[in-house]
């Protein structure tokens, strides 16, 4: 049974739909990597999981996410109360507003056993020290009872970890972790995440906007645009043989890294907003290789298979 | 560090208090009409006038009258009362405490209605209950309290006797004007409380409060009323020179004792100690109120604390 399973997964908010064909799988102890320029669905997908669109006035309106076994889009408030935080961990973005200002660090970690182990304060305290010593964080007995805004950024982002990891959960997902980071400390946060899954047989679905980051941390990747999936698969594969033209263009300009500044190589213009999504493949107006049936036909994205690419052209496939 | 904070807080008062006590002695001195006025008996020659004068000590130059005015509170004297002949520290611990029984009370009524009202409004927002709470957060904001007083006084005492229109017997008269001070106090707390929720709601931090599994009533009470609840003790610190202020004409409208009928009172008599330290009292009472507001902030929140060190 795999870990995590999304397959077709479609999101709207009020009346527009951001979301849809999102389709991956990720087993035990495998790290996938959801890549793709800002806008292109990525913390929505993390938002779906979570099961908290909601709190952006969004809903799950296609398709499935099971969750080793546990269908969540029809599972109760209650039950998935039990899951947050306690079988899935969130590590999101920024680490400088990330936590209660106005609560110490250590407490802000303790209520995570406190509620899903069911930890008396002592044992909870005693957790979290250990955890923090696990997480390199140097005298853990000390920091333990300083506020966030006595911290640096990486500090602060392993107190996020240290509360995802809490109550031993089987799945992490990471949007974006070292984003808003020093590069010093961005490469450290990743190694750690890396060890983290060894360790801790963990899964994890790890969003970022770095393609060097997937080839480097991840066995599979999906790739995002425009709010929806349009390339995923082994990383080995994808990176030897990337079939979607878009894809080819993100590996194309690893060593830049994909800044909002860095234009992709070979492809003008920018992400459309979900108002101006493109009829057909959505990747069109931007495409070297598009044709008629791009702009009326939306590509396949197979939910099932190792393999997925949605591009009516897919290099390297004979169609 | 809080008490340290507190400490230097405190001493500052000092200087401030001088400052206004300079403002209040001019004021006071600068309004037409003189205490001697309503201790003369008529007929009284214009000899007995001078030696009441001299007597009072009026008769010396305004900052001579300043500085030994100043001396003697300094000392902890408030002087004699002129026209009323007593000692100003009585008038005053006398009165006092009936203010600040209807000011904290008006205080502590509409700050914790208007922080459950904000709360509610914020709990039910975009249904129906959000729309009768933000109307009456409106009607709150654009009705005049005083407008407000005379129609309760009129319904609640004098057309169903419920309450007494006037005076301070026991705490049944206390009711109507602490709704009339607090009435206008509740919307804007509501509001601000609103407001702010709203605001600490879309914070990154919620999001991972509700990942790590707490339910939505441990957020709010935990983490968001917390928050909310900063800038709701600034405005009310900020509020508590406006409702002393009320206290001041409330007591007037209901015949109730008071520093604001004692000074009312002295004021038509122009009896200068008496206004001079009954305003000097007020200043301090504000002053030590935003005070506590300020020290409740920095108790509240580790980056104010910080900030302070
Ligand atoms: N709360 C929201 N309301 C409306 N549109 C949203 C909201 N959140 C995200 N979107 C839209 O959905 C698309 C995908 O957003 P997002 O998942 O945040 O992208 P990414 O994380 O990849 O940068 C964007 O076009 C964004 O504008
Ligand atoms: S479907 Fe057409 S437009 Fe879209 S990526 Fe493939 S070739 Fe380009
Ligand atoms: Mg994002």
């Amino acid at each position: 049974m795999s870990m995590l399973r999304v397959q077709g997964l479609g999101v709207s908010i009020a009346t527009i739909s951001p979301l849809s064909g999102v389709s991956f799988e990720l087993e035990r102890g495998e790290i996938i990597g959801i890549v793709g320029e800002s806008g292109s669905g990525k913390s929505l997908t993390a938002m779906s999981v979570m099961g908290l669109l909601p709190l952006i006035g969004g809903q799950v309106d296609h398709g499935t996410i099971e969750f080793d076994g546990i269908e969540l889009t029809s599972i109760s408030e209650t039950e998935y109360r039990r899951l947050r935080g306690g079988r899935i961990g969130l590590i999101t973005q920024n680490p400088m507003t990330s936590l209660d200002p106005l609560k110490k660090i250590g407490p802000q970690v303790d209520d995570v056993s406190r509620l899903h182990l069911d930890h008396d304060k002592s044992q909870a305290k005693a957790r979290t020290i250990e955890l923090l010593g696990d997480l390199r964080i140097p005298e853990p007995a000390s920091i333990y009872h300083l506020y966030p805004h006595q911290m640096s950024g990486g500090m602060k982002q392993r107190i996020v970890i240290a509360m995802a990891l809490a109550a031993d959960p089987d799945l992490l997902i990471a949007d974006e972790p070292t984003t808003a980071l020093d590069v010093t400390v961005q490469a450290q946060i990743i190694r750690l995440l890396g060890d983290l899954v060894k360790q801790r047989n963990l899964s994890l679905v790890l969003i970022t906007h770095d393609m060097s980051v997937v080839a480097q941390t991840c066995d599979k990747v999906m790739v995002m645009y425009a709010g929806t999936a349009i390339e995923r698969g082994r990383v080995q594969d994808i990176f030897n043989s990337p079939r979607h033209p878009y894809t080819k263009a993100l590996i194309g300009c690893i060593p830049h890294g994909l800044s909002k500044t860095v234009r992709l190589k070979g492809i003008e213009g920018t992400v459309p907003g979900v108002a101006q999504y493109p009829s057909g493949c959505r990747f069109h107006p931007r495409c070297g290789l598009a044709e008629d049936i791009c702009k009326q036909t939306v590509p396949v994205f197979e939910t099932t298979g190792n393999r997925a690419a949605a591009c009516h052209f897919a290099l390297g496939t004979a169609q | 560090m809080i008490l340290k904070y507190s400490i230097q807080r405190l001493l500052m008062i000092i200087p401030v208090s001088l400052a206004i006590s300079v403002v209040i002695f001019l004021i006071v001195h600068l309004l037409p009409g003189d205490p001697i006025d309503n201790l003369i008996r008529v007929g009284s020659s214009p000899e007995d006038r001078i030696a009441l004068t001299a007597k009072y000590g009026l008769d010396r130059p305004l900052i001579t009258q300043y500085f030994l005015w100043i001396g003697q509170i300094m000392t902890g004297d408030f002087g004699q009362a002129i026209v009323l002949r007593r000692p100003v520290a009585d008038l005053i611990a006398q009165n006092l405490p009936y203010s600040l029984q209807l000011g904290g009370l008006a205080f502590l009524f509409s700050s914790i209605v208007g922080i459950i009202l904000g709360v509610i409004a914020w709990a039910s927002r975009n249904t129906w209950g959000e729309q009768l709470v933000k109307g009456f957060i409106l009607l709150g904001s654009t009705v005049p309290g005083f407008w407000l007083a005379l129609l309760m006084i009129l319904l609640f005492a004098v057309n169903l006797g419920w309450f007494p229109v006037s005076g301070a017997r026991d705490w049944t008269a206390l009711v109507l004007p602490v709704l009339t001070i607090g009435f206008g106090g509740i919307a804007l707390v509501a509001r601000v409380t609103r407001v702010a929720l709203l605001d600490v709601g879309k914070q990154d931090f919620i999001t991972l409060l509700h990942a790590k599994g707490l339910s939505r009533t441990a957020i709010l009470f935990k983490h968001l009323i917390p928050h909310a609840l900063l800038p709701v003790v600034t405005i009310l610190a900020l509020r508590i020179g406006w409702i002393l202020g009320g206290a001041v004409t409330v007591e007037f409208v209901f015949g109730r004792p008071g520093l604001g009928s004692l000074l009312i009172r002295a004021l038509g008599q122009r009896d200068y100690p008496v206004v001079q330290g009954s305003l000097l009292m007020l200043a301090l009472a504000v002053m030590i109120g935003t005070l506590i507001g300020d020290i409740a902030q920095a108790a509240m929140d580790p980056r104010i604390r910080e900030a302070t060190k």
